[in-house]
């Protein structure tokens, strides 16, 4: 289908974009790549009046390392971020993700802050920001907030910004030589939306998690940073923690039922991905068959 | 605001000028108001691939982009690839091979794997099969487009020799 009509304005400043969007609110939606927002208008799920571009904002583009942090401008687009050596180096979880997010030709127009503000639950990026502990930026009228990525994301579709704020960086702290990750995804397609996903990063000290953070994705409304986790710190893990671990994790997912999968599949494969993502962490390839 | 808005970019090399509702995707705008029909429209979201074009170089997706986005930039079609001879031994390739049937995804899967070739001189089919992934093709199988890229991968490099 064709999207409804609606007018049409390119911002051309970040402070023009929130006038707009002062005086528009939830009639107005924020136009960045549109690899999200068009397909969404073009299948009619949303109609808006106004449609603010800001894709002319340059001040929105790019990333900067300072100390032990790295931002990342909401409109850096998901090749940017592919093919940056900062994000090699200082993000590897999110270089690895990235290759995960949809095809070429959309990579070459997505942007992260389009990602994470549109918030599927299906997609990689908003949990690869749970699982590197982001904090997004937004910008309104009043001021800036600062956000951390656990309260970003509240529902399908939903996150913690007005229809009168933008998301206009994302900051994440550099990865330290003593870190490691995971990132593993079940999709009928590569490039797809996963059936059910993990991005973690860790801390090994000693052949022991002394950090884990497991951010699944497509097993609920939101990207869920796991509890369990806990289960797994600070002991030598074994087939039978990794079991009750699995156990516990049902609790934290309300993975749907849709035509890609059952929810009770998506269990399923979640507590697939936590064992072979301690398996393989910690290097012991004979835990990757323990599930619940 | 929702009039029409005086567009102005390049498209295969020429000039053009144009007044677009807001609501017209690129897609939409080659194929009718410039007759440029090779583009073809699949899905309308984002899922097909059939609308690949060039924008300012890199391929998109010409259903999820306004025309009013592509003002000031440049497009190249199918049309634009295949006039120049940039994409030939491509298409002949294709064509030997039986890499298409009723030939929907062609255009689309001729810009993804143009794309493709032009980073990569020598790429696997794993590689091949990557980058055509947000490609559908209903008629093939994709074994034989994906002989048809890595025969064409593998010619260029002969003739780069």
């Amino acid at each position: 289908m064709k999207a409804a009509a609606f007018a049409y304005v390119r911002a051309t400043s970040v402070d023009d974009a929130l006038g707009l969007l002062a005086a528009h609110g939830d009639r107005a939606k924020v136009l960045s790549g549109g690899q999200s927002l068009m397909p969404a208008m073009n299948l009619r799920l949303i109609s808006p009046e106004l449609v603010v571009d800001i894709g002319d904002l340059g001040e929105l583009r790019g990333i900067a390392v300072t100390g032990d942090r790295i931002r990342i401008g909401a409109l850096t687009r998901h090749v940017d971020l592919q093919r940056s050596s900062e994000i090699a180096k200082h993000a590897p979880l999110l270089a690895e993700a990235i290759a995960h997010v949809a095809h070429p030709a959309i990579r070459n127009r997505g942007t992260i802050g389009g990602s994470l503000a549109h918030a599927d639950p299906a997609s990689e990026l908003p949990a690869c920001m749970l699982a590197l502990d982001a904090t997004l930026v937004v910008r309104g009228k009043g001021g800036e907030r600062r956000i951390p990525a656990i309260d970003f994301f509240r529902g399908v579709f939903q996150t913690a910004l007005t229809a009168k704020e933008l998301l206009v960086a994302v900051e994440l702290p550099v990865a330290k030589s003593s870190n490691v990750h995971f990132f593993r995804e079940f999709a009928r397609r590569h490039g797809d939306y996963a059936i059910a996903g993990l991005a973690s990063q860790a801390v090994i000290a000693g052949g022991v998690f002394s950090d884990l953070r497991l951010a699944f994705f497509a097993v609920g409304d939101r990207p869920v940073l796991a509890v369990v986790a806990n289960k797994l710190v600070n002991r030598i893990v074994t087939p039978a923690s990794i079991s009750e671990a699995s156990a516990a994790l049902d609790k934290e997912l309300d993975p749907q039922d849709d035509q890609q999968a059952s929810g009770a599949m998506r269990r399923h494969l979640a507590r697939v991905l936590l064992a072979r993502c301690v398996a393989t962490l910690l290097g012991r390839s004979e835990l990757a068959g323990a599930t619940a | 605001m929702t009039a029409p808005m005086p567009i102005s970019l390049e498209v295969n090399g020429e000039r053009v000028d144009a007044h677009v509702l807001p609501r017209l995707n690129l897609a939409d705008f080659l194929r009718e108001h410039l007759h440029l029909t090779g583009t073809h429209v699949g899905c309308e979201h984002g899922v097909c691939g059939a609308c690949t074009v060039r924008v300012n170089g890199e391929i998109v997706r010409a259903c999820l982009m306004l025309a009013v986005q592509a003002h000031g930039g440049s497009v190249q079609t199918i049309e634009g690839l295949s006039d120049s001879g940039e994409v030939a031994d491509l298409q002949t390739a294709f064509r030997d091979r039986n890499a298409l049937q009723c030939g929907y995804c062609t255009p689309g899967m001729l810009m993804a794997a143009q794309d493709l070739l032009k980073q990569q001189a020598e790429p696997s089919r794993d590689d091949i099969r990557e980058h055509l992934s947000g490609n559908y093709c209903r008629c093939t199988g994709y074994q034989a487009i994906i002989d048809a890229v890595e025969t064409t991968a593998r010619q260029r490099r002969s003739r780069a020799r």
